[in-house]
């Protein structure tokens, strides 16, 4: 049998999360293809044609996908499903949106944030908020996965898959798309970033996050934010690293003002490297961070970027 | 309109779980329980709707042993008009319920289906979408706002960069967000008042689903720890490290 990798894109790039996932697929041992869906996917599907270990892209190209809506997603690789045992996404919101609906469909459960494959029947996943890990088996005909593409390596790009267009368009009737608010960006993606910055209620308000940014500048990083930085309002709630967030595992991670609560734990303690900077010397934080610095984050992040 | 919004009791947020010594589960001996957050949001959000008048009626549904009932006072209290219990003993996956809701679905026939985005302690974020997909309703999950317009549901979802709105068709399913409210608290008269509310009892058998996962969990362990590293004393001292003893900036 195969399996099959649901790419993330944004209709104009193929997301670093999809060569992990084709990372995480490899230890399955089995032929596999990624699916591409969405519209005006030539970019993407020239992209996802370099993925090493993928045989096949299938192409799904088509107005209706451009929203990436559930409905139609899920009826689009259900359809698809039939000879493939393994159906890999990443653990996105795409993917968690519109997997389970294709379990349902398939008439199989589906394993959500998978961390580790030991065999083709047998998946490591964090429950309880990552203060637990579970290894579980399934005896399912399929196996349906969410796939946390931190806890993989990418696959390289030096492949050259053959490409099948997917012909059959699946039209959701019930809901449709009325607008998108992205975040304008420069910066790398949170998720995707090999150096992280984030602050937490030390910052003490939005403004105080431009000191990160002179930080990140340096480091072509990415912002983040613990909970308690996004529930004081200083800034928005897709910046945050947590449980509850985004869960990242850059090479390097800073915490500024952030005392290190379990659930921001939960989001960054896969990183290569933590830096914790913070005043309070006590702050859980330390416990995890290689480097710690105590002192005033205002004294410190100025002379940071400059030094760097 | 009616609302129908399925609730899961759990771990309290604010317990420390640790797994048992034989590595086969968490242990909750002797573990305050209480309502998952998520629905907690899902209950607020569905009085919030009937507070505005466009709908009429909240019922809450609970799967598991008679201690669930527990949870269902408490969403009757926060103001829910009536509570179903399904009796079960079993562990049941995502699935599973999915399925014993799609029975309560087309008993009650609610126009809005509202529940958590996903339960902290199993973590799956499956149910919802399960159950559009075994109904054939559309979902919106990771809502942060809901509102009623044009005889549907237009909601807001939390998505990886940004924000997104869709128009949902009813009936419809919406999961919740952290972001979606703040939900309040019982009061003293309304705990009391709900104790004479409507609670209906059912048998998991007479609703017609088997459990029967095909998941099976083989060892629970707690997580691997990261040990502390050291403290540097200044700016100079910490760049130093990173350059040249973890390597992670040039």
């Amino acid at each position: 049998m195969r399996t099959l990798v649901f790419a993330e894109h944004d209709n104009q790039h193929l997301k670093g999360e999809t060569a992990k996932v084709v990372g995480a697929a490899q230890a399955l041992n089995a032929p596999v293809d990624v699916l591409v869906a969405g519209y005006n996917l030539e970019a993407v599907v020239a992209e996802a044609k370099k993925l090493s270990y993928v045989e096949r892209v299938l192409v799904a190209d088509a107005a209706e996908y451009s929203a990436q809506l559930a409905e139609n997603l899920a009826l689009l690789v259900h359809s698809l499903s039939g000879e493939y045992s393994h159906v890999l996404a990443p653990a996105t919101t795409t993917g968690k949106n519109f997997l389970p609906r294709v379990a349902a469909l398939c008439d199989v459960p589906q394993l959500s944030d998978v961390i580790a494959i030991e065999s083709s029947d047998t998946f490591v996943r964090p429950i309880y908020a990552g203060n637990a890990i579970a290894t579980v088996q399934s005896s399912a005909i399929k196996h349906i996965l969410t796939v946390r593409a931190s806890a993989f390596d990418a696959i390289e790009h030096n492949g050259n898959a053959d490409v099948v267009v997917i012909d059959s368009v699946f039209i959701s009737e019930n809901s449709s798309f009325i607008s998108a608010e992205l975040t304008e960006s420069e910066r790398p993606e949170l998720t995707a970033a090999s150096v992280v910055v984030s602050g937490g209620r030390g910052m003490q308000n939005g403004e105080n996050f431009a000191l990160l940014e002179g930080v990140a500048d340096k480091l072509n990083g990415a912002i983040g934010a613990s909970r308690a930085a996004v529930d004081a309002g200083f800034v928005p709630n897709d910046m945050q690293v947590g449980q509850t967030g985004k869960i990242i595992a850059p090479d390097l991670y800073i915490a500024v003002g952030i005392s290190g609560a379990i659930q921001h734990l939960a989001g960054m303690k896969e990183s290569k490297i933590i830096v914790a900077i913070n005043k309070d010397e006590e702050a859980p934080i330390f416990q995890v961070a290689d480097y710690g610095l105590v002192g005033d984050l205002f004294e410190i992040l100025p002379e940071l970027e400059k030094s760097l | 309109m009616k609302v129908l919004v399925p609730i899961k009791r759990v771990v309290d947020y604010n317990v420390k779980i640790k797994v048992n010594n034989e590595q086969t589960a968490v242990d909750l001996n002797n573990v305050k329980m209480s309502m998952n957050p998520f629905c907690e949001i899902a209950v607020e959000e569905a009085i919030r709707l009937k507070e505005t008048g466009a709908v009429s009626e909240v019922v809450v549904v609970s799967i598991g042993s008679s201690e669930v009932v527990e949870q269902l006072r408490t969403a009757l209290a926060l103001g829910a008009d009536r509570a179903i219990h399904i009796n079960s003993f079993e562990q049941l996956d995502s699935l599973d319920v999915a399925k014993v809701l799609k029975y309560v679905v087309e008993k009650e026939s609610p126009d809005v289906v509202i529940l958590g985005k996903q339960a902290i302690d199993s973590d799956n974020n499956q149910t919802g979408q399960m159950l559009g997909a075994l109904t054939g309703m559309s979902q919106a999950t990771f809502a942060s706002k809901v509102f009623f317009q044009d005889g549907g549901l237009h909601v807001t979802r939390e998505v990886d960069g940004g924000l997104q709105t869709l128009a949902l068709k009813l009936p419809a399913i919406v999961t919740t967000d952290l972001r979606l409210n703040e939900p309040r608290y019982a009061t003293l008269p309304n705990i009391m008042k709900a104790k004479r509310k409507p609670l209906e009892s059912l048998d998991i058998a007479d609703v017609g689903v088997t459990p029967h996962s095909s998941l099976t969990v083989i060892k629970v362990s707690p997580p691997t720890q990261r040990k502390a590293g050291i403290k540097v004393d200044n700016v100079a001292e910490l760049i130093d490290k990173l350059k040249n003893e973890a390597k992670v900036i040039a």
